[in-house]
C-alpha cells in the first residue's frame, strides 16, 4: 500500500514536473498553505537575460509566476476544473541578483463564478525587496473537470 | 566585442543573430529575431519542453509571454536604436487562444518612444497573424 501523498508533493510531482515547461524551468514547490503557494526557481545560467551583468530574462520570471499563480488557483478551488490564464502584469522592481534562486509565491485572493484573482511577489529571501510583483487573472471552466485539477486533488 | 558594439554591428547588417546567441535565455527557448520588411519579426521554434498542458499539447503561456518581452526588445533595439538591451519596467500579457505545438511568430510596435520611458506592444501568433494567440503591453526604460 501506499502512503497518501502530501500536498507539496502531489504539487512537486504533477505540476512542477509532469508539466514540460515548469519542468525545464526547474520549479521546485516549496510548501503550500490554503490561501498560499510556495515555489524555488534555482538560479541558471541559461535563464539569464543579459550576457554581461547576467540578470535573469524576464521571461523567466513572467513565465514562473504564470505557473505559481495558476497553482494558486488550484490550491484555492474546491472542485477539479480546467484553468487558463486570461491575462497576466509583472512589475519588474529589481534585477535579479546573479547566482541566487528566486522564491516564487502566490495568493488567489478571490474566486468567482468564471473568474479567479491571484497575485504574487518573486524575491531571493526578503519579500519587502521583491524582484516583481504580479497580478493574474484566470478563466475557470466549471463543469469541465481538467485532468490535471483532478490530479492535483487525488491525495494518491 | 561589447554587447553595445555587438548590437551596433546587428543594426548596420540587418542581422540580430549574434545578438540572440549572447543571450542564454533566448539561445535556450529556441527564440530568434529576424528583420523583415523594416521590423523585427520573433520566432519560437516549437520544442516539446515549451509544452503547458499535455492532454492537449498546448504551449504554456509563460513561453508566449517570453517571446512577445523578447520581440519588443528587438524592435527597440532595431527600430527605436537603442544602444544597449533595455530594461523592462512592467509587462501586460493577455492570452487570447490556446497555443498549439507549433512555431510561434511575434512582431512589436513602438506606441510613443519617449526621451525615458518606451511603450511598446507586441502580438504573437501561430498559422494566422489575424488570430493572435496572445497579445503583451509593456514599458521599457531606455
Amino acid at each position: 500500500m501506499s502512503e497518501a501523498k502530501t500536498i507539496v508533493e502531489r504539487f512537486q510531482e504533477r505540476f512542477a514536473e509532469a508539466i514540460p515547461y515548469n519542468r525545464a524551468l526547474g520549479l521546485q514547490i516549496e510548501s503550500i498553505a490554503p490561501d498560499r503557494v510556495f515555489a524555488r526557481l534555482p538560479w541558471r545560467e541559461n535563464l539569464v537575460g543579459h550576457p554581461e551583468t547576467r540578470i535573469l530574462h524576464g521571461g523567466a520570471i513572467s513565465a514562473s509566476m504564470d505557473a505559481i499563480c495558476g497553482a494558486s488557483v488550484f490550491v484555492a478551488l474546491k472542485q477539479a476544473m480546467r484553468i487558463a490564464t486570461l491575462d497576466l502584469r509583472i512589475d519588474y522592481l529589481r534585477p535579479a541578483a546573479p547566482d541566487e534562486d528566486v522564491i516564487c509565491e502566490a495568493t488567489c485572493y478571490r474566486i468567482t463564478e468564471k473568474v479567479a484573482f491571484t497575485r504574487g511577489l518573486a524575491h531571493q529571501g526578503d519579500p519587502a525587496d521583491a524582484v516583481a510583483a504580479v497580478a493574474g487573472t484566470f478563466m475557470l471552466f466549471r463543469g469541465q473537470g481538467g485532468d490535471l485539477g483532478e490530479k492535483l486533488r487525488e491525495p494518491r | 566585442m561589447t554587447l553595445v558594439e555587438a548590437i551596433a554591428e546587428a543594426r548596420r547588417s540587418d542581422d540580430f543573430g549574434p545578438v540572440v546567441e549572447r543571450i542564454p535565455y533566448m539561445a535556450w527557448m529556441g527564440i530568434e529575431m529576424r528583420v523583415e520588411d523594416g521590423s523585427v519579426r520573433g520566432l519560437m521554434k516549437h520544442s516539446d519542453m515549451l509544452i503547458g498542458n499535455y492532454v492537449h499539447r498546448a504551449l504554456h503561456g509563460g513561453t508566449l509571454g517570453a517571446l512577445l518581452e523578447s520581440t519588443a526588445v528587438f524592435e527597440l533595439l532595431y527600430s527605436a536604436e537603442a544602444e544597449s538591451l533595455p530594461r523592462i519596467v512592467n509587462i501586460t500579457i493577455e492570452y487570447l487562444r490556446s497555443g498549439k505545438d507549433t512555431d510561434t511568430h511575434a512582431r512589436a510596435f513602438v506606441e510613443k518612444l519617449g526621451r525615458n520611458v518606451a511603450n511598446v506592444r507586441a502580438i504573437a501568433w501561430q498559422a494566422d497573424e489575424a488570430k493572435p494567440v496572445a497579445a503583451a503591453h509593456c514599458h521599457f526604460l531606455v
